[in-house]
């Protein structure tokens, strides 16, 4: 059984008393400690200028060009916080128990109720730093609603959330660069964790300019290195995002926690052909005012427009009446997925269903006429009010959209289906952050640890953060605190020779495979393979054959991927070639865990288990754990349980009806 | 709707490395569909490079959805291509016709310079923001982010220029390669924030002054950068910017 190291008490006090009882680490010796930062997302970035400001000295990774363009930047809706600006019955104890329930009872009391308690702060923060949240005519902070909350306690700017957040962070850590606390390493991607007496020492790192390895200690690692949903080859995240600094941890050592846990979001851009490298979401905002729904009947063939009322299906709204459009993304895909198969969908490929902003533009333009005192105001005229609301409120959004499809979103409904977006699965951390390898700590997505099953919307900004600015800087001074006795190893120990021969034969042998298969075509394949079978849905039978498949895939790779260029220079198809092949071995290790998870819940749904009304089963008395993987051979992983238990909440079967 | 293919002719800047020189080449793409986006056609070409033995074209690119800012192409005479506020992630094919001539570039400026075929360096960006582009307040430090009320307007107006992604295309566009939208926007959103005050006048003046260390050229008041800005970043930030700097420069003791 693994040991989370959750402190004792109360849960309400646990995090008070571990931050008044951890050990610290004093000024002058934190100027002599180096800590390695990978990633410069919300976590990354938050941690290394936080850590930064603190005095240790920091040495920040990022494959991008500049820490500014990490993927966090795309997050759209919001963050929440349980502020209760809108005096509508929100707590932390609110947030913590919707979070809990939202990730269907398979996440840690003890960490969600710490991310509940900072959520605060971090708005605190980020106003502090200049981040430009929306606010009311009044001059204070606006809010809005997200899926599976009743109340409303999402912070936004815009449908552009997480740029200014990362802006805010990133100003942060330039400052810090700027003071000489932190050195930044951009274009450059982590190939390896080091490891001296069983405890994390640094990384082997590959400047991607001149494809030469670097060696770099440090008295800790933190892995910010984001989630693994480009297993599936189409998702919502950047075209970089990897799982490779994940997977070298997991090889030295690192537990990985309930991989087959993805994000299928709702709402996105549907796939229009073979071509497509990525899909774009449109954010769960959209569904405060959008309504969802399918023509009624089967074979329906005419325009969204010309379909009147009575032939249309919201179905979101008639299974859960009480959350409506708004039920958790795991549900609202799910029911997507199910009226498609079902021969409901629309649009030429019969896989999307409508979101139309007809009634609230009509509701908004009502409002507008009453706001502004007008009187004999013909429809167009409400209309045409109503439309510039919501471009206010959704602009961007809509523009995007226009752009992709050649649509115009304001005049006819949107067509939106599933896709995938956030991977709630990560390396297993205790209460501290610090995975299985001491000296090695994983934050923000990937990390297992707050999100359950499945995770609430503008909860990621909140976690990546909340790790970063607010937990990580205590954390990590507990274990600190010990090191202070311990040298600095010097570069040239065996240990970093010794990885860094491994990493340089490792790309050696995959440039000289020159065999005819591209590695995209090898991503596509892998996608399709993992999408098909450990999707929105997934069975047995299909976990089997997939294990079977990624084995061929995984041979054929490395006897027939090509490669162009030389390993000594700018070569982003060897890059690429890196992170696929530890994509190929992550895919095998997420149908292995969905196969051993003989139940359904959340984002995880086996054809198997379910309800007479199709909702996902669970099945708390055999299945209350996190599955935390160890590997042991190629192919071959053990199983080891960190036991679930609910101390405040009792777990329920999830109602959104 | 009904879909399209087409055939095109591409000419593309390919450049070994910072050090060697660099030329057009030509190339021919067929069947591309009006659905795809120019990445995707650029997808195209390097993996039928790939599959023919030769080089796929180097360019930089992430998010593929408009936001992260390292997209960065040159194409027809424009930083991210003839749609207005818009980045080359985004423009979708319908923007060419069968059998064009489409002609691709890296952005071209001494302060960006090339790393592999259309990939160029813009630390430089970097280190202007690590020159004053924040607010110094660490972690831990923040009271209610209620306590303090900042005027809508005020805080839209903020917002519209920290919309900026650092792309550089306002470099690309300007026959300066004068950096002052992009500095100006950064300036801005600072200035017109409450939270920005107590560092106002060291902040646009050591921002200016790595600007001009960066190499950046002067600003002649074209307009081209605005005209560029794939999020249409007002050229008023820089008339702001430049009131920032001589009030900054008349009060300095």
């Amino acid at each position: 059984m693994l040991d989370a190291k959750i402190p004792k008490g109360d849960l309400d006090n646990k995090w008070v008393d571990y931050k008044g009882h951890c050990k610290l680490v004093n000024p002058a010796n934190k100027r002599k400690m180096e800590v390695i930062v990978v990633g410069t997302g919300l976590a990354g970035a938050s941690a290394a200028a936080s850590l930064g400001e603190m005095g240790y000295k920091v040495k920040a990774f990022c494959f991008q060009d500049s820490p500014r363009r990490a993927h966090s930047i795309a997050a759209q809706g919001g963050i929440n916080a349980a502020k209760n600006y809108q005096n509508d019955g929100d707590s932390i104890f609110r947030l913590f128990y919707d979070t809990i329930k939202g990730g269907d009872y398979r996440a840690r009391e003890a960490n969600v109720h710490r991310l509940a308690e900072v959520s605060s702060n971090i708005i605190d923060q980020c106003v502090a730093q200049g981040v430009p949240f929306a606010r009311e005519y009044g001059g204070l902070l606006s809010n809005r609603s997200f899926g599976g909350t009743q109340v409303q306690r999402t912070f936004y700017a815009a449908g552009q959330t997480g740029q200014q957040l990362l802006i805010g962070a990133y100003q942060a850590l330039e400052r810090q660069v700027a003071l000489g606390n932190v050195q930044m390493f951009a274009r450059h991607e982590m190939l390896d964790v080091v490891k001296v007496d069983g405890k994390a020492k640094g990384i082997i790192a590959r400047n991607l300019v001149t494809g030469e390895l670097e060696r770099h200690f440090g008295y800790a690692v933190l892995l910010c290195t984001g989630g693994y949903g480009n297993v599936y080859y189409l998702s919502t995240n950047a075209m970089g995002s990897n799982v490779t600094a994940a997977w070298k941890a997991h090889k030295q050592g690192a537990f990985f926690a309930n991989p087959c846990f993805t994000q299928i979001h709702p709402t996105c851009i549907p796939v229009s052909g073979d071509h497509q490298s990525k899909l774009t979401l449109m954010s769960e905002s959209l569904r405060n005012d959008g309504r969802i729904w399918v023509p009624k009947n089967l074979g329906e063939t005419r325009k969204a427009n010309e379909i009147p009322e009575a032939d249309r299906d919201y179905f979101l709204e008639r299974r859960y009446p009480a959350f409506g459009n708004l039920v958790p993304r795991d549900v609202a895909s799910r029911a997507a997925k199910e009226r498609c198969d079902a021969g409901f969908g629309v649009g030429t490929s019969k896989q999307a269903v409508y979101l139309d902003y007809a009634a609230a533009i009509e509701r908004y333009g009502k409002t507008e006429v009453s706001k502004k005192g007008l009187s004999n105001v013909s429809q167009e005229e409400i209309i045409a009010l109503g439309k510039e609301v919501v471009k206010e409120k959704y602009g961007n959004l809509f523009d995007m959209y226009a752009k992709i499809t050649g649509e115009n979103p304001y005049e006819v409904p949107m067509r939106i289906y599933p896709a995938v977006h956030y991977t709630m699965g990560g390396l297993w951390v205790d209460y501290e952050l610090q995975t299985t390898v001491p000296g090695l700590y994983a934050l923000g997505e990937a990390n297992f640890s707050d999100h359950g099953a499945n995770r609430l919307g503008a909860s990621a900004l909140m976690q990546g953060l909340a790790d970063g600015y607010f937990v990580i800087p205590y954390t990590l001074g507990n274990n600190l605190a010990d090191e202070i006795y311990n040298a600095p190893i010097p570069t040239s120990h065996p240990a970093f020779e010794a990885a860094e021969k491994t990493v340089a034969d490792r790309i050696t042998r995959l440039k000289n495979i020159n065999g005819k298969q591209t590695v995209e075509s090898f991503h596509k394949r892998l996608g399709k393979i993992i999408w098909n079978e450990c999707g929105m849905s997934r069975t047995e039978a299909g976990l089997k054959q997939a294990i079977a498949d990624v084995q061929a895939l995984k041979k054929e790779f490395w006897s027939d991927v090509r490669i162009p260029g030389e390993i000594n220079e700018y070569n982003p198809e060897l890059d690429k070639a890196n992170r696929v092949a530890d994509f190929i071995e992550l895919g095998e290790l997420m149908c292995v865990d969905a196969l051993a998870r003989e139940e359904s819940c959340g984002g995880h749904f086996r054809e198997e288990y379910q309800t007479p009304e199709g909702e996902a089963l669970r099945d708390d008395k055999n299945f209350m754990y996190v599955a935390a993987w160890e590997l042991k051979n190629d192919h071959e992983w053990a199983l080891h349980k960190e036991e679930l238990k609910y101390d405040v909440i009792q777990p329920s079967q999830r109602n959104y009806k | 709707m009904s879909h399209t293919t087409m055939n095109l002719n591409l000419k593309v800047w390919r450049q070994k490395n910072t050090k060697t020189p660099g030329a057009f080449e030509m190339y021919r793409v067929e069947n591309i569909s009006d659905e795809m986006s120019f990445l995707e056609m650029m997808d195209i070409l390097n993996e039928q490079l790939i599959t023919e033995g030769g080089e796929p074209v180097a360019f930089d690119h992430d998010c593929r959805e408009g936001i992260c800012g390292m997209c960065s192409m040159y194409i027809n005479g424009k930083p991210h291509g003839p749609w207005q506020a818009n980045t080359t992630c985004q423009l979708h094919m319908r923007a060419f016709k069968d059998n064009d001539t489409i002609v691709i570039e890296p952005w071209r400026a001494n302060a960006f310079p090339v790393i592999k075929d259309l990939t160029v360096d813009r630390s430089a960006f970097d280190r202007i923001i690590q020159a004053g582009g924040y607010v110094s307040v660490n972690t831990g430090n923040a009271v209610d982010g209620n306590s303090l009320p900042i005027e809508k307007a005020k805080a839209d107006e903020a917002f519209a220029a920290a919309m900026c992604i650092g792309c550089g295309a306002c470099v690309a566009a300007c026959k300066n390669s004068s950096a002052m939208l992009f500095l100006s926007a950064k300036v801005s959103h600072l200035a017109l924030l409450p939270q920005g005050g107590p560092e106002r006048k060291t902040r646009v003046t050591n921002m200016v002054a790595q600007l001009d260390k960066e190499g950046f050229g002067a600003c002649t008041n074209t307009g081209a950068c605005e005209a560029a800005c794939p999020k249409e970043i007002s050229i008023a930030n820089i008339a702001r910017l430049n009131k920032e700097y001589i009030v900054a420069g008349l009060t300095s003791e």
